[in-house]
């Protein structure tokens, strides 16, 4: 039985609160009050969880937080496919994030495609002394001539670019002309501005915005034949294949998705999605500013869903339909019915196996509340939860649709206050990242990486749920979890002596 | 639909039912591709000795390296002492990088802490981000010294460490006497081995010239003990164990100076250890006292080398020895040093190693090798395949200096099996990938990301290096020492008996070679 079972709501929410008050001790007063902010028990009835976000993260504490350059290569811009992104700097950044995300892709890599390449200007002493736009020039030359079908590029400013000032987004024009109009978007996504990664997914959107779209103009003629139909896939990075199993449940009910944003996507899709009847925005944190923008200035509905575990899935599947005529609806109601055996039997075969199990997350994006869902659905429990880098409107749209009274929240959470919560709480399992994954495996509690899926997936529609409820299973009812304690050191086990 | 509850298909085998499968041809209408032919057309030609020429004289771009960046370095230097908690004064996006490459090498945590400078820090300095640093982390992760290194962005901003630090004591960030050794570790010079170098001499600078001006320097007073310093390797976990296993063996004093082999390699009981092992911060410091110090890797002590040599005691580097010969240099210099002689035990072991060696030998001999990574592993390499009869053909390093170029050579040059072989430093991967289609040669030794050349260009991996992400605890595996050189030989052989076994496979057609007695 879990404690959450074990307990009453107002018992769950003292023991939560006075969790709080002890792990803030530990801190000198003035880093204990900021802190204090950003740990909280959610509320029935509130409208957000009770914590401020966005905030600096505080100097000298393990934060699990990137940087602007993480959000805006690392996240949105690294898995566009057929465009050369250069890491514009000193060699680490690129290196550091060279195929650690799993964007999945179709193409043929470093001839027309290029996610997993690493391309860099590998900044010198005297780059930083001369400034680099003579260099960038000259390599913008070389991948011209080295990488021919290349069809378009991005330059990924590092810390030093903004600190040297220099002038990347005139390189950037200049080159354009010279290369008969090719694209070519300079991003100012430093490392040190903003506070986490999560500025990046803005920084990147904006230089959508202007250097993609506003290139092309409103007008731009579709180079398909619209339908009633066109949809965007936004915000899904195709991790382990995730917008993939998504598209096919969008395709299944009568959708045609003439763009997927970032995963397996192109500069043709970036450039075609002003033409799509609905925007159909999975990671809001990173992308609801080019929903936004092209809502203004396109008219193009947007709308969020969650594919993670059928119950969200279901519902998200009838609220884009509901944009459409009944031929999309139908269509939606078919495709629920179709999957039903499938989500029958998943759920038949590894419920019993998790029933009252408790998970506490710590993810970044959407995943803090999307997949309390399908955990749900397994018949688990979300009994902490927390982003990396959310907004309050992360936290709003958690406290409204996902979480339960009590729960524990924990905004920017560091490795010291993370470890307390779950030595404390004792989940069953935690789902965060690979810097917190073998510290609590450590501790012999099951963990899964909610970021790159433990090299697994997809997590996302209902080809992914299977996937999601194996890997939940196999985390937690690892034989592994019994062999923790020598026998001769478990206390909780008397054997008797020979003498007895 | 291909998934179900009883057989559930993950991204492996999902996508290659028929339903992924037209989905994905369907996608390809909104993906303005590149006609099929002219992809090809432009792939063979990425082949050619033209593209080569090409691929060869770029100037400015930098396409998938074999180096990173300096503050790992330093972090990795770090955690080598007890209770040490890397403190990284910088952006902080840098410090969880560094803390997923070591997880993702070698599947433990990795406790590291940033000052987390944004853009006022840019704009007034980070003074007050290493003031309420170093407050906040020494109150929270008790540790016994703070490690202080910085990113690019705190170079460029020009942040001084020393006085910093100094400033951040008088506030009470940390009490006065408690250690914080720095170094400037600015990432857009060298790479992380520099970094290395950096960190691990700062932190003896520390110790041994007065903790920045707050006490007397040490005053030398010989002993017999023997300082040993491993460099910023894959195989710490393996290697050091190795050494030191060795040097108790030929009963030897010794200290190894940032000996992070446990915190890599903590079990899992039920106890996360934050800390695990170290060199002891009175060994630290007493390490100044020592008959002389080893480095197993040259261009990782570059500068931290003659720093020991000034205080009076011999140095002596090696570059990353494998093999019998590697091996027996260094028994042989211990010995010399220590006055102990080798016991019979390390001469069994190296017989063999020898014996090993003769037997397998006709399945290496004359088998062409490309190999790429850090320069002292690049010729520990090297110089292990002469001893196997074997021919490097390419090596090449991108932190690999003029000096490691000559050197290298020189190795080569001395050996019949290295006459064909070329040296490459300062290059890249995707130099490499042009090098192996123009000149091919049977197998390629380097770390994963050598696994996109291998599918490119058909050449067999053996994953030696750093980082090795994507195949699991081979750095508890020891390289260093004679039954080191067993491990990479094992290594070797399987995957050339591997590729014997696939070319053999087609049954039928090739299968007369399919044989059980090798």
């Amino acid at each position: 039985m879990s404690l959450a079972t074990t307990q009453s709501i107002p018992e769950i929410r003292a023991r939560n609160k006075e969790l709080i008050e002890e792990v803030l001790k530990v801190y000198p007063e003035k880093t204990a009050k900021r802190r204090a902010k950003h740990l909280n028990v959610h509320e029935t009835g509130k409208s957000d969880c009770g914590v401020k976000s966005n905030l600096k993260s505080i100097p000298g504490v393990m934060t699990i937080r990137g940087c602007a350059y993480a959000g805006s290569k690392g996240v949105v811009w690294g898995p566009i496919k057929d465009m050369v992104h250069i890491s514009h700097g000193p060699v680490g950044c690129g290196q550091y994030s060279w195929g650690s995300r799993r964007n999945y892709y179709v193409g043929t890599t470093g001839i027309d495609t290029f996610v997993t390449l690493q391309f860099t200007s590998d900044f010198q002493e005297k780059d930083i002394v001369f400034g680099g736009d003579k260099k960038l020039n000259k390599l913008i030359d070389e991948v011209q001539e080295l990488f021919p079908l290349n069809n378009g590029i991005t330059i990924q400013s590092e810390c030093p670019i903004g600190l040297i000032g220099d002038d990347i987004e005139a390189v950037s024009r200049a080159k354009s002309k010279e290369y008969d109009g090719k694209t070519i978007v300079p991003v100012r996504c430093e490392g040190f501005r903003g506070v986490s990664q999560s500025l990046g997914h803005h920084i990147a959107n904006d230089a959508v915005r202007d250097w993609i779209f506003d290139k092309n103009g409103p007008d731009s003629k579709p180079k398909f034949e619209p339908t009633a139909y066109d949809v965007a896939i936004i915000g899904d990075y195709n991790i382990g294949g995730d917008a993939w199993s998504s598209r096919i449940l969008l395709e299944e009910m009568g959708l045609r998705v003439i763009a997927q944003w970032s995963g397996d996507g192109s500069l043709a899709e970036l450039e075609a999605t002003p033409k799509a009847k609905l925007n159909i925005l999975h990671c809001y944190r990173s992308m609801n500013y080019i929903s936004r923008h092209m809502e203004e200035k396109f008219g193009i509905p947007w709308c969020e869903y969650n594919f993670f575990g059928p119950s969200k899935i279901e519902e998200s599947l009838r609220k884009i339909a509901s944009y459409f005529d009944d031929r999309i609806r139908e269509g939606a109601e078919r495709v629920i019915e179709k999957y039903q055996p499938l989500v029958n039997a998943v759920i038949a075969k590894y419920q019993p196996r998790l029933q009252g199990k408790t998970v506490m997350l710590f993810v970044g994006g959407l995943r803090p509340r999307h997949v309390i869902g399908a955990y749900e659905d397994l018949g688990m429990e979300v009994i902490g939860t927390g982003y990396e880098f959310g907004h309050n409107d992360d936290y709003q749209r958690t406290a409204q649709h996902y979480v339960k009274d009590s729960t524990l929240i924990y905004d920017d959470v560091n490795g010291y206050e993370f470890e307390r919560f779950v030595e404390k709480l004792k989940p069953d399992l935690v789902g965060s990242g690979i810097k917190e994954k073998y510290v609590f495996q450590k501790m012999g509690v099951p963990f899964r990486q909610m970021h790159s899926w433990d090299y697994s997936g997809p997590y996302h529609g209902y080809d992914g749920f299977a996937v999601f409820a194996r890997d939940m299973d196999m985390a937690v009812n690892s034989p592994i979890w019994r062999k923790l304690k020598a026998p001769w050191k478990d206390v909780s086990k008397p054997r008797l002596l020979a003498a007895e | 639909m291909a998934q179900s509850a009883e057989h559930v298909l993950d991204h492996l085998e999902l996508f290659r039912g028929p339903e992924y499968q037209q989905m994905l041809a369907n996608k390809k209408a909104f993906e303005n591709c590149r006609d099929s032919a002219e992809v090809e057309r432009v792939r063979e030609w990425t082949k050619t000795p033209e593209y080569r020429e090409k691929n060869f004289s770029r100037e400015a771009l930098t396409i998938n390296p074999a180096k990173a960046c300096q503050p790992l370095g330093a972090v990795f230097a770090s955690v080598g002492f007890e209770r040490t908690l890397p403190f990284v004064h910088g952006s902080q996006g840098c410090v969880a990088y560094y803390r997923s490459h070591l997880s993702r090498h070698f599947k433990e945590p990795s406790s590291c802490v940033s000052s987390s400078m944004t853009e006022d820090a840019a704009v007034f300095g980070g003074l007050n981000n290493m003031i309420d640093g170093l407050a906040n982390s020494y109150n929270m992760y008790k540790p016994g010294m703070i490690a202080v290194s910085t990113t690019c962005m705190a170079e460029v901003i020009g942040d001084d460490l020393n006085a910093f630090i100094k400033t951040s004591k008088e506030k009470g960030s940390v009490p006065a006497d408690f250690d914080v050794p720095f170094a400037h570790t600015p990432a857009f010079v060298g790479s992380h081995i520099t970094g290395y170098d950096n960190a691990l001499k700062g932190i003896l600078e520390h110790f041994w010239d007065g903790k920045a001006g707050t006490v007397p320097k040490l005053e030398r007073k010989p002993n017999d003990k023997i300082n040993f310093i491993g460099g910023f390797d894959g195989y710490t976990v393996g290697n050091l164990r190795e050494i030191k296993r060795i040097f108790e063996l030929m009963g030897i004093e010794y200290t190894v100076l940032a000996d992070n082999s446990e915190v890599f390699d903590t079990p899992t009981d039920g106890e996360f250890r934050m800390y695990d092992g170290g060199t002891t911060l009175e060994d630290a410091a007493n390490a100044v006292h020592a008959k002389a110090t080893i480095s197993m890797q040259q261009w990782c002590t570059e500068k931290t080398l003659p720093f020991i040599a000034e205080h009076g005691h011999e140095v002596v580097a090696f570059n990353h020895p494998v093999g019998v010969s590697a091996t027996d240099d260094f028994l042989v210099a211990l010995s010399r040093i220590s006055g102990k002689d080798i016991p019979e035990e390390l001469a069994r072991e190296r017989g063999r190693l020898v014996d090993a060696m003769a037997d397998s030998s006709a399945h290496i001999h004359g088998k062409k090798f490309a190999i790429y990574g850090d320069p002292d592993l690049c010729y520990g390499l090297a110089a292990f395949l002469l001893e196997l009869g074997a021919e490097p053909t390419h090596v090449l390093s991108t932190n690999g200096n003029k000096a490691w170029e000559k050197k290298t050579k020189a190795l080569l040059a001395g050996s019949t099996f290295g006459q064909n072989c070329h040296v490459y430093p300062g290059r890249d991967l995707w130099h490499m990938r042009s090098l192996l289609f123009t000149e091919p040669v049977d197998f390629l030794i380097g770390n994963t990301y050598g696994k996109y050349l291998e599918r490119d260009t058909g050449t067999p991996l053996i994953r030696i290096g750093f980082p090795v992400f994507d195949r699991h605890h081979h750095h508890r595996s020891p390289v260093w020492g004679y039954q080191g050189a067993m491990n990479v030989l094992v290594k070797i052989l399987d995957k050339i008996f591997d590729e014997l076994d696939k070319k053999a496979s087609l049954v039928g057609r090739t299968d007369y070679s399919f044989d059980i007695i090798r």
